[in-house]
């Protein structure tokens, strides 16, 4: 494992009102790794995504992207699309696809922030413009393969069931050529044949080089692809390790089994 | 299930008293205030009653029929619902000839039909480049812009004012009018960047009102409510033009402008910032999450669909040789708006069948004009309730397949 974390994150909170959702949180994600954030439900976990890229403002906190062989960035105060931009695409645990436009337009637009068309090149159609189209296409069509989507690229998205929906929202985020894939509970709502596929899915993402974190309720998923977990509690981290150090830990078994487990 | 039951019938009597009621002050009472007498209409309390219950009835039975349609459809294995205009749309055997012959159509026109009749298509065709226009901002990018009119005014003025005050040409202006109007987009879009909906509707609103306003109000800019007249007609390399001939040559100047705007639009559409304005109005926060930056792709939606309202203002004040405030008063907007929604949000064919028939028809059916405004109404009621995406759906293009035309 390399040295130098792809993402670390120091000291990270965010307040609502009065409500401390995120507390001091510190994470680090070092490249090419898969790692993952639990815990109960509102924990936080997606209040941290959305701090992470952009759509919350946080209260406090460090945010600091620093690929390998690329100088680092500081993503504090960027727009979403600038944190998207600087390497970081994200998945919805309430699924936002763009449900009244095809589902080869909806991995099209991922590519936006990888092409520089502008109005004029619109409108005349100049060979520059026509071969970026053309990528665009090109890749879009590759990423629907690789989730198994390619033979409903006419499809309106919103037709789609439920698990191609999400497959769909990875093959949307990839098209945005992330370093890091940031997935908010991928494999909600899947049958386990689904979430056995997306488990692959997932493996052959990172084996191309890309760091992954993903929030996940379904604790096999999680133990079998994480290399790393991060448990959070009230917002506030309460323990990370392997999976056989989260697994055992007597903090993260009280967290989510509740008090009586001490004495059981 | 019966077709009309009971209810059904009950419920189209109180349609037609409450019909009765409410157009009661309408209808009924005419006050002649010359001679101090009112007039008692009732008959047309009759007709009323007689209308709204027939319709109330039509629509049960209407709906019964449809639910009946979709209980057995949804018996039935999986029934593909495609309607009749997307098949015909997505069927280029079928959909070529027809559309070759309205081509023609519109080429001969003023070969057939009266100067009268042209006249009356050229401002049809003027309100296809404003529905095309609002288009993008409503249909394709979801930003409800009630002060649209404005943008058109900014154009007719634009050329108005360079011509009086430096005798500037029509085809000088033209460029200039649409750079105007969507400089002005910019200006109302700065504003409204984070405004949605409602907030957004009710502030192009103003906005409209304001220029209106302004239009009217500053007197040693815009010449007030008087207007300004004597706008020189387009030139066609400095000819001298009978009135006639000026009159086939604004149709074919606006026909040509109608092209420009679809092949424009089209290419815009099916592009990197056509699918970012579509994005946006899809879901505003993934779109960002996509990498789109919100405040370019909004600035770049309400600019472009300025362009077009500023191009047809220079149309506009060169078809009539005169402007004045009252053109851009916002029933104007309102009637753009509801070229597009009747039409079909999204739909370039949809703008342009819209356009047509919200213009045309109450030219042709003058004897109805009193009842214009209430038609209106009624028929986007029932568009809304029996088609909500209007005449013409927004489909979407395949980009993969070889064998799609674009
Ligand atoms: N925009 C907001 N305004 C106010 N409170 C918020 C907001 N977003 C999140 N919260 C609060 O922050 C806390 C954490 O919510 P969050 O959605 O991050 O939980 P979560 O860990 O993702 O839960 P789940 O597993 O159910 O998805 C909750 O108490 C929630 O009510
Ligand atoms: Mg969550």
């Amino acid at each position: 494992m390399s040295t130098e974390p792809i993402l670390s994150v120091r000291g990270l909170t965010m307040e609502f009102g009065g409500i401390r959702a995120l507390d001091k949180l510190d994470l680090q994600i070092y490249p090419g790794q898969i790692a993952a954030l639990i815990g109960p439900n509102g924990a936080g976990k997606t209040t941290f995504f959305n701090c992470l890229t952009g759509i919350y403002m946080p209260t406090a906190g460090e945010l600091h992207l620093s690929p390998p062989e690329q100088p680092g960035r500081r993503l504090n105060g960027l727009k979403p699309n600038q944190v998207t931009e600087a390497g970081l695409a994200r998945t919805f645990q309430n699924i936002r696809l763009f449900p009244g436009m095809t589902v080869l337009e909806n991995v099209m637009i991922g590519r936006h922030c990888r092409t520089k068309a502008k109005i004029f090149g619109a409108i005349l159609r100049n060979p520059g413009t026509r071969k970026e189209e053309k990528e665009t296409v090109d890749i879009s069509m590759a990423l629907l393969a690789k989730v198994g989507l390619a033979d409903v690229a006419d499809e309106f998205a919103r037709n789609l069931p439920y698990g191609a929906q999400r497959r769909l929202e990875i093959a949307r985020a990839l098209a945005t050529e992330p370093l890091l894939l940031l997935l908010d509970e991928p494999a909600a709502g899947m049958n386990p044949q689904e979430t056995q596929n997306l488990t692959s899915l997932i493996r052959n993402i990172r084996d191309e080089g890309l760091s992954i974190l993903l929030i996940e309720h379904d604790m096999k998923l999680v133990m079998s692809l994480s290399d790393y977990i991060f448990v959070v509690d009230y917002g506030r981290k309460i323990a990370e390790g392997t999976s056989e150090e989260v697994r055992i830990n007597p903090v993260v078994i009280k967290a989510y089994l509740g008090e009586e487990v001490e004495y059981a | 299930m019966d077709v009309i039951t009971l209810k059904d019938c009950r419920k189209a009597l109180i349609a037609a008293l409450w019909f009765m009621f409410l157009t009661f002050p309408l209808l009924v009472i005419k006050v002649n205030t010359t001679e101090n007498l009112v007039i008692w209409r009732w008959h047309n309390l009759l007709y009323v009653g007689v209308a709204a219950g027939s319709a109330s009835l039509l629509t049960s039975i209407f709906r019964g029929l449809h639910d009946r349609k979709r209980e057995q459809q949804r018996h039935q294995e999986k029934v593909i619902h495609i309607s009749l205009t997307e098949r015909f749309f997505s069927n280029p055997v079928v959909s070529r000839p027809v559309l070759a012959a309205g081509a023609l159509f519109f080429l001969i026109f003023p070969l057939l039909f009266s100067t009268y009749q042209v006249n009356i298509m050229t401002t049809a065709l003027m309100y296809v480049v404003l529905g095309l226009g609002l288009n993008i901002v409503v249909g394709v990018a979801g930003l409800l812009n009630l002060g649209y009119v404005a943008f058109y005014a900014v154009g007719a003025y634009t050329y108005a004012l360079l011509n009086m005050h430096f005798g500037v040409g029509f085809w000088v202006a033209l460029p200039l009018g649409g750079i105007m109007a969507a400089l002005f987009g910019i200006l109302l879009g700065f504003p409204v960047l984070r405004l949605r909906g409602d907030y957004l509707a009710i502030v192009t609103l103003g906005f409209g009102e304001i220029i209106l306003l302004v239009l009217k109000n500053w007197a040693e800019f815009s010449q007030g409510p008087g207007g300004i007249s004597n706008i020189s007609r387009p030139g066609f390399f400095g000819m001298e033009m009978s009135m006639a001939t000026t009159l086939n040559y604004q149709y074919y100047l606006t026909i040509a402008m109608v092209l420009l705007t679809i092949f424009v639009i089209n290419r815009l559409q099916n592009s990197r910032i056509g699918r970012a304005l579509f994005a946006l109005r899809e879901d505003e926060i993934a779109c960002q999450a996509m990498g789109i930056d919100k405040t370019t792709i909004k600035l770049t939606a309400f600019a472009l669909g300025a362009t077009w309202a500023g191009l047809a203002g220079v149309l506009f004040a060169a078809k009539n040789a005169y402007v004045n405030p009252d053109s851009f008063t916002f029933l104007e907007s309102a009637m753009i708006l509801c070229i597009v929604v009747l039409g079909g949000m999204g739909s370039i064919v949809g703008v342009i069948i819209g356009a047509l028939i919200l213009i045309l028809l109450p030219e042709y059916l003058r004897a109805f004009s009193d009842y214009r405004m209430l038609a209106f109404g009624a028929l986007l009621v029932i568009m809304m309730v029996f088609r909500p995406q209007g005449i013409v759906a927004n489909i979407r293009r395949s980009y993969h397949k070889k064998d799609s035309a674009p």
